[in-house]
């Protein structure tokens, strides 16, 4: 195991490095100056652009640049933002949870619903239930995520008045940040009906954002539970007399579930490209709203520093699947 | 090799010309689409995709208006349907005035000629350097296979949105961006299955009768891995539109007034709760199209990928 996790880390310290040269070089090939665009000021005389370009250290060589950057980097320093003027990691740090809640909330619809329907579907094969549940992942698989939400907040919002169109929670309720997540802060606040406005708030982006995550799960857990309820050893349990719900719980659900957790592992990166385009229609306040509004308002700083927080956020993320798949099947440490 | 099997298709190993080609040939079309056939939503969704093919083709000949055109006094009229609509307006009009069913139709010329040139970009590199990885490995392989794992540690739409930022924003550099982040797909796909192939007897048959690298890599081995790569064609294709819808909605694709799907759904943001025809149909439009391609998609990988034949 210890042998396994040495070669992943292995790939990944390469990858990560690629990564941050990307992140660097992004700033240097945008049209337009450097200088100009990471300082945020315009029409400055020549003096203050050589002293800008001094302080920013522009006149030294690129590699050592880069190589500054990165050990910058490492110690936690992103830079600092052309608008706000504050810390990168800050402001990051101060998002971050938003978008973990939402998304939590995203995955846990899209498992809990995912993969019982895909067994049902892979257990009744071919019948109208099995059908209509993967006619309707082929739906989810396809949906514009954007308009999906628009249509959401249509009729729930505009027509039913049930949920709100944007944010967080109701701003009738003010409370200090604890955890950053919303649903435990409103408890812990104690307010009467706190709770109840983050939920509010919370359960239109989390649909959307668990659609395509949700189609895709029930999709594979079908396709595994296929595959190995055709496997000898569900057919000898079978044989044994097992009933049935005892074959596909115990015996066939287990190995079909080693892909499903793979799945699901990927779907990280599937969720941060659908928080984009959620958090920007519901105006949740997280870091895929942030990096929108950052290309808009060409804070280039905070699009160089988050673009890498969010790829060493996926890479990390997908080598805990990695090893953890490697824990619970032990075929593929080899 | 049974005789059914794709894989002997490249008939007198690797050297094009045997006699039975052009037989060979037919048997596999009518194989596949037998197979094709098999899945019900397959058929469907090639039919719709035909239609929408037409619609585009065909769209200065059905729409009823110019789809730029403001016509002044009908400014959010309703679908037909709903009162206060108009035949002259079936699908109704948007805030300044624009026939959306004209759009609409306008539209899927965009969202096909996005799919269709990124496909055709990101495939043909994609194939190109896959084979590349897979038929020479060593450390240019690795150097390649490096660099992909790189490009996929980003969100997609996160890469592809950044990388509009610096080219600036626009339909050809949205199509770029998208194909760039979706190509490592074609490469890994091609990489694979060459390395899978190029152990077999009939590649070293070839080999060994003198076949050079090129004639190796692109005649001998491509036109057997081709079945996944096309199966990946398609999903890339819908992924595309998506894309490029995803990023129009954002401002960073087509720009206004191009009639191309996700931009409109973009300006019709600001009427979603008191016209709710400016957004439901262009949406519709994007979902029914992906959709029919999926279908397709699907259809393609039953019959196509002889793992899941049950004969």
């Amino acid at each position: 195991m210890f042998r396994f996790l040495i070669r992943r880390l292995a790939v990944l310290i390469p990858t990560f490095i690629g990564v941050s040269i990307i992140a660097f070089a992004f700033i240097r090939v945008l049209p337009g100056d450097p200088v100009v665009l990471l300082s945020g000021e315009r029409g400055m005389s020549p003096e203050r652009h050589a002293l800008i370009m001094q302080q920013l250290g522009f006149d030294r060589p690129l590699y050592i640049q880069y190589l500054d950057y990165l050990a910058g980097v490492l110690s936690g320093d992103f830079g600092n933002s052309i608008v706000t003027r504050r810390p990168v990691l800050d402001d990051f740090l101060a998002l971050f949870p938003a978008t973990l809640e939402l998304s939590l909330c995203a995955i846990l619809i899209a498992v809990v619903l995912g993969v019982p329907l895909g067994i049902l579907s892979a257990v009744r094969r071919g019948s109208w239930l099995d059908q209509t549940i993967m006619g309707a992942a082929l739906v989810g698989y396809s949906m514009p995520i954007f308009w999906w939400g628009l249509l959401l907040i249509i009729l729930f919002s505009g027509v039913l008045g049930w949920t709100p169109v944007s944010g967080r929670i109701s701003l009738l309720y003010f409370f200090p940040s604890v955890t950053g997540f919303m649903l435990i802060d409103s408890l812990l606040s104690g307010q009467a009906g706190a709770f109840k406005s983050a939920v509010a708030h919370l359960i239109l982006p989390s649909i959307v954002l668990a659609t395509i995550p949700l189609a895709v799960i029930a999709r594979q857990t079908r396709s595994a539970m296929l595959e190995v309820l055709s496997e000898d050893y569900v057919r000898t349990a079978r044989a044994k007399g097992l009933p049935p719900r005892r074959v596909i719980g115990l015996h066939a659900l287990r190995n079909a579930l080693i892909p499903v957790i793979t799945t699901i592992g990927l779907q990280v990166g599937v969720l941060m490209a659908g928080a984009i385009l959620t958090e920007t229609i519901f105006s949740w306040p997280g870091i895929g709203k942030w990096m929108v509004d950052s290309v808009f308002r060409r804070d280039y700083a905070v699009v160089q520093g988050g673009l890498l927080l969010i790829a060493g956020i996926i890479m990390l993320v997908n080598l805990f699947v990695d090893v953890l798949y490697g824990l619970v099947n032990p075929r593929i440490r080899h | 090799m049974a005789t059914t099997n794709p894989k002997s298709a490249d008939a007198g190993i690797g050297l094009e010309g045997g006699p039975d080609t052009a037989a060979t040939r037919r048997a596999m079309l009518s194989e596949f689409w037998y197979y094709f056939r098999q899945n019900r939503g397959a058929v469907v969704g090639l039919i719709v995709f035909t239609l929408i093919v037409l619609v585009a083709l065909f769209a200065p000949l059905i729409a009823p208006h110019n789809p730029a055109m403001q016509i002044r006094g009908s400014f959010l009229l309703p679908p037909v349907w709903q009162e206060g609509g108009r035949w002259e307006f079936i699908l109704g009009t948007d805030a300044v005035g624009r026939d959306i069913l004209s759009r609409l139709l306008y539209g899927a010329r965009f969202s096909l000629f996005i799919g269709l040139v990124v496909v055709a970009l990101s495939a043909t590199v994609g194939v190109i350097v896959g084979l590349i990885a897979g038929y020479f490995r060593g450390p240019v392989d690795t150097a390649i296979m490096r660099l992909m794992d790189i490009i996929l540690a980003f969100p997609s739409l996160l890469l592809a949105l950044v990388l509009v930022a610096v080219l600036g924003p626009g339909l050809l550099n949205a199509m770029i961006a998208i194909a760039l982040v979706l190509q490592p797909h074609f490469v890994r796909l091609t990489r694979a299955a060459v390395m899978a192939e190029n152990g077999r007897d009939y590649v070293t048959a070839a080999k060994v009768a003198g076949a050079g690298n090129l004639r190796l890599m692109f005649k001998t081995i491509l036109p057997n891995c081709t079945a996944p790569l096309i199966v990946q064609a398609t999903l890339s294709f819908s992924t595309a539109i998506l894309d490029a819808a995803a990023l129009g909605f954002l401002g960073m694709g087509a720009q206004p007034p191009t009639p191309e799907w996700g931009t409109m759904l973009a300006e019709a943001r600001e009427f979603i709760l008191r016209a709710w025809w400016v957004v439901t149909f262009p949406g519709l439009a994007i979902l029914i199209t992906v959709l029919a391609i999926n279908l397709m998609g699907d259809g393609l990988r039953d019959a196509l990928d002889p793992k899941l034949k049950r004969s």
